[in-house]
């Protein structure tokens, strides 16, 4: 396949069929491979239309100062979009995310601001939208209200997904910025009839709670629940095992938000075999295992030494 | 074989500190009722008026029950069922 320029090869992902971890020849499970991606995320598709559409708006213009709260993935494709196009990238993270990611953004130019660990995500945007007050002339993308984000998804990653596959019965992704659920799940709903869409939400043990923010719950302005068919919430064991599965079993190497997607898929497929349906399941698989090695969970003796080794980091 | 509960370490005075407990039922509500009757008080925590508590959040083999049939959901032996309060911020 061949483009024009880097950025032209955002999208256009492999599914590939897993037929190792599907529970029989009529439930199926395929994983959308956006880790191939040019930054190696799913990110990639709403950082580069939100920056276009933003262009297009005239909200961004040469020169401008884009900032933006990440706890990683979408501050690397905004670096990445922003280094090649001529932007400063400003990104405010929590301090507890992984070397490797903040290795990526300083390489792409970003600057970084930590925010602290208490609050996780949701201190990065208070902090975001504080430093956005003081400073009126950046340009806040704020993938978590901005409808570009899920637009990415409706007109790239769910056409793509049923033109592969016009079986799908149920599609699963990660419920973060809720961007890919929102997106793609509003377009299949449109165009396939039937189809589930199914949220994978992170639960953090007492641990990473006790770090977490306990005012008043953040919701993202993009959030639907009537777009949603239902929602799993997937501890940090299972995302971890279902990560070292999905690599062992089928050779895929993933990061472990996408255990937690996987964990979902498996989910509806086992409810799928046990009322005797036949069902094509398609999780995200939101980006490689690369970021993640530090952490040592792919190397881990046993899965519950690699389930110590994350515990008390964010990994979604 | 029995039905699997995590109890969340707020609740967990109602179970001499266990982690996880087992009960039956066919229902989520019954099988809170099989709960109380082996720790008790620990059902008013979870229900209010025959509905769910607004603030407990309660996972069928790791399935939000609210998209399912909230306390009416079945359940059967060899699920797992996970409370948890909800949390602010840690949910959406």
């Amino acid at each position: 396949m061949r483009y024009d320029s880097p950025l032209a090869a955002v999208g256009n992902t492999p599914l590939v069929g897993l037929p190792r971890l599907s529970p029989s020849s009529d439930v199926r499970i395929w994983a959308k491979l956006e880790d191939r991606n040019p930054t190696g995320s799913v990110k990639d598709r709403p950082a580069l239309h939100m920056i276009e559409q933003a262009e297009k708006d005239g909200r961004l213009t040469p020169g401008c100062t884009i900032l933006e709260p990440t706890s990683g993935n979408t501050g690397i494709s905004l670096a990445m979009a922003a280094k090649l196009k001529g932007y400063r990238i400003v990104c405010v993270m929590p301090e507890n995310t992984s070397e490797e990611r903040r290795q990526l953004l300083a390489m792409w130019g970003a600057e970084i601001i930590s925010s602290p660990a208490a609050g996780g995500s949701n201190t990065a945007v208070r902090v975001a939208k504080e430093l956005a007050e003081q400073h009126p002339d950046w340009v806040m993308l704020y993938q978590y209200g901005n409808p570009d984000n899920a637009g990415a998804h409706y007109a790239t990653t769910g056409p793509e997904i049923l033109a592969d596959l016009p079986s799908i019965t149920h599609f699963v992704a990660g419920l973060g910025t809720t961007g890919t659920l929102m997106g793609v799940g509003r377009f299949l709903r449109e165009n396939k009839p039937g189809v589930q869409i199914v949220a994978a939400e992170p639960r953090y043990d007492d641990v990473v709670y006790g770090l977490r923010n306990l005012d008043e719950g953040f919701v993202p302005e993009l959030y639907d629940e009537s777009v949603l068919t239902t929602r799993f919430s997937v501890g940090s064991e299972d995302a971890v095992s279902r990560t070292r599965e999905l690599l062992a079993q089928e050779g895929i190497f993933a990061g472990v938000s996408t255990g937690a997607a996987l964990h979902a898929a498996l989910g509806v497929a086992r409810k799928a075999v046990t009322a005797g349906q036949s069902a094509d399941v398609v999780f995200i698989v939101a980006d490689g295992g690369w970021k993640y090695l530090s952490t040592g969970v792919y190397t881990a003796a046993t899965t519950e030494e690699a389930i110590e080794t994350l515990h008390g980091q964010l990994w979604a | 074989m029995a039905i699997e509960v995590r109890i969340p370490t707020i609740l967990r005075t109602y179970t001499d500190g266990q982690k996880a407990v087992e009960g039956s039922g066919a229902t989520l509500a019954e099988l809170f009722a099989d709960l109380e009757s082996r720790h008790s008080g620990i059902q008013e925590r979870l229900v209010d008026g025959g509905e769910l508590r607004r603030f407990v959040n309660v996972y069928l083999n790791d399935e939000d029950v609210r998209f399912l049939d909230g306390i009416s959901t079945k359940v059967s032996d060899g699920d797992n069922v996970t409370i948890l309060p909800a949390v602010a911020g840690g949910r959406l």
